[in-house]
């Protein structure tokens, strides 16, 4: 079972901040979810994992330089900037 | 190797070494350029470093063989399968709120670092792996003062190697010695250049007998290092010593300050819920490690060995002289004209010490230069004296070794030009020399004409003015 401090912490984790009534809803869902996964312990833990779903390795580009986005580009989505950098909340 | 300070305790040090792969063109999963150390910020991102949806990092090749050549030279073995993961977790630094990392199956495990030549103590290397650099965060004035962060992702996405020991770091000064020891062999495989801002930073984990472990996190020099750990080291028997425990945190350096500081951080290693990264597929990369063993240059302990066989030089100066790869070549250089014997002396203690004086690179002294410098010294021609003043006027103004030694008159076979023509003078005009010592001035004038003419104008007039008084004063 999902408790109530787990759905706080998974929030936190994601600074998600989250109302009694959510936190109640997620820990239904998330149980839901987890229930899910258990069909998977009736599988033999024998199998080798399976690390991606494509056949495909060693998939690789040269050190090329390509071209980059101007500073206005790649700002002109942040609604907060100062002198090219990005404005976040400061973090301890 | 312990000093008085911890000869008394146990200590066991391991370190986390993020080294930039900052020799490389391009960043880890795209294509923006690595150069940005001048640069002003967000001025080197694209979709994928800024982390903007849909856009799909691309493993750069060269990044990966660059990591293998590492773990080569820290004797890892290279894993036949290894795979990125995504280590989740929220700061301004990470865009996507995830970096790509390795967690299972890393690059290499395993290795061995010898810190003095192949007889010193051996620090065991647990592994190296391959991640992406976090952008860089800005405060204005102290970061407890700032109201805001301000970021530049230029650094995101930059190639990092971290490379893990196990806890067999026995001082901080040790701890430094092998940092020194890990720069020193990513110099030599031309992956690193360790003067750049930010191209080292350092997590490490120190605890004493019977204490739990501390982890010190936002190391990013190798003074600091040592520092940090000297800090941490003395809290920790500070605590012991007033019958306390020590508890398992983290803490953070404040380099400015000297100290570590606890950050009380929540996050445990679950919670960065790790998985495998579903848009990069599996590396194979066994097969390369043959063509990239064969591919290894010269590594410090085996040019050491040699420089002791070759050049005949003593255990220290072969030490100094293999320190940094640029001073290695630069003495390989010298040594190809100049006697060995001779020239060593001058590059590992008198060149070494004018440059560790000055902070700075043996690339501000011409190899060409400095051999024209060692010829005159093997020829007699310059006084010791002479010649360091030489170094001293190329290190701090630049300029060749002809001109150097003619504007301040160094060589050797001028002055004593000059003074065996002023004792042949003073012998040959006895008269002139009695005028003016009782009096006559003019007559110094006639003397200093007569040593000009000994030396075919070659002597300095006020040098071999000079030298009449003193001789005839004396």
């Amino acid at each position: 079972m999902i408790s109530d401090e787990d759905v706080k912490h998974l929030g936190w984790l994601s600074r998600v901040e989250l109302e009694k009534e959510d936190s109640e809803k997620f820990a239904r869902e998330l149980d839901r979810i987890l229930d899910y996964f258990t069909i998977l312990d009736a599988v033999e833990s024998d199998l080798s994992p399976l690390h991606h779903v494509l056949e495909l390795s060693n998939v690789f580009r040269d050190d090329v330089v390509a071209d980059s986005l101007t500073a206005e580009e790649a700002l002109s989505n942040a609604k907060l900037q100062e002198n090219g950098y990005f404005r976040a909340p400061r973090i301890l | 190797m312990l000093n008085v300070h911890e000869s008394d305790v146990d200590v066991m040090i391991g370190l986390e070494c993020h080294v930039q792969l900052n020799k490389l063109n391009t960043k880890l999963f795209c294509g923006c350029s690595s150069d940005y150390q001048n640069d002003p910020p967000n001025t080197h991102t694209c979709p994928v470093c800024l982390g903007l949806p849909g856009a799909l990092p691309v493993i750069n090749r060269k990044a990966v063989e660059c990591g293998i050549k590492v773990a080569l030279a820290l004797n890892c073995t290279i894993q036949e399968e290894t795979l990125f993961y995504r280590k989740n977790y929220y700061y301004p630094d990470l865009p996507r709120g995830f970096q790509i990392s390795q967690y299972d199956f890393p690059l290499a495990t395993g290795g061995i670092v010898h810190l003095e030549g192949e007889k010193g103590r051996e620090i065991r290397i647990n592994r190296v792996h391959i991640e992406e650099d976090p952008g860089r965060l800005v405060h204005k004035g102290a970061i407890e003062q700032a109201k805001y962060t301000m970021v530049d992702y230029n650094r995101s996405g930059m190639p990092l190697l971290e490379i893990v020991t196990e806890p067999d770091l026995k001082s901080p000064q040790e701890a430094r010695q092998f940092l020194n020891k890990i720069r020193n062999i990513l110099e030599y495989l031309d992956v690193f250049d360790g003067n750049l801002e930010g191209s080292l930073r350092v997590d490490a984990n120190l605890s004493i007998e019977g204490g739990q472990r501390t982890e010190v996190k936002n190391i990013s020099s190798y003074k600091g290092a040592e520092r940090a750990l000297l800090f941490e080291l003395t809290r920790q028997k500070n605590i012991l010593r007033r019958g306390k425990k020590v508890v398992q945190e983290t803490r953070h350096f404040d380099e400015a300050r000297g100290i570590t500081i606890s950050l009380r951080t929540k996050e445990v290693e679950h919670d960065y819920r790790y998985f495998p990264e579903p848009d990069l597929v599996v590396m194979r990369v066994g097969g390369w490690v043959r063509e990239i063993e064969r591919s290894l240059p010269e590594l410090p302990d085996a040019k050491l060995d040699r420089f002791l066989r070759e050049y005949g030089v003593s255990p220290v100066h072969a030490k100094v002289l293999t320190s940094n790869i640029h001073l290695a070549n630069f003495f390989e250089g010298v040594a190809s004209m100049i006697d060995p014997a001779f020239c060593t002396r001058w590059i590992a203690d008198i060149l070494k010490g004018e440059l560790n004086y000055r902070g700075v690179g043996v690339e501000r002294i011409a190899q060409p230069d400095f051999i024209d410098l060692m010829k005159l010294l093997e020829e007699d021609k310059i006084t010791d004296h002479g010649a360091i003043e030489v170094i001293r006027t190329i290190l701090d103004h630049g300029g060749d070794v002809g001109e150097i030694v003619r504007e301040k008159g160094l060589l050797k076979a001028e002055i004593d030009e000059t003074e065996i023509a002023v004792n042949a003078v003073i012998e040959e005009f006895k008269g002139a020399v009695d005028d003016y010592r009782s009096g006559k001035r003019e007559a110094l004038n006639f003397l200093v004409g007569q040593v000009m003419k000994k030396t075919r104008g070659r002597a300095d007039p006020d040098h071999a003015n000079k030298l009449l008084i003193g001789r005839i004063e004396d």
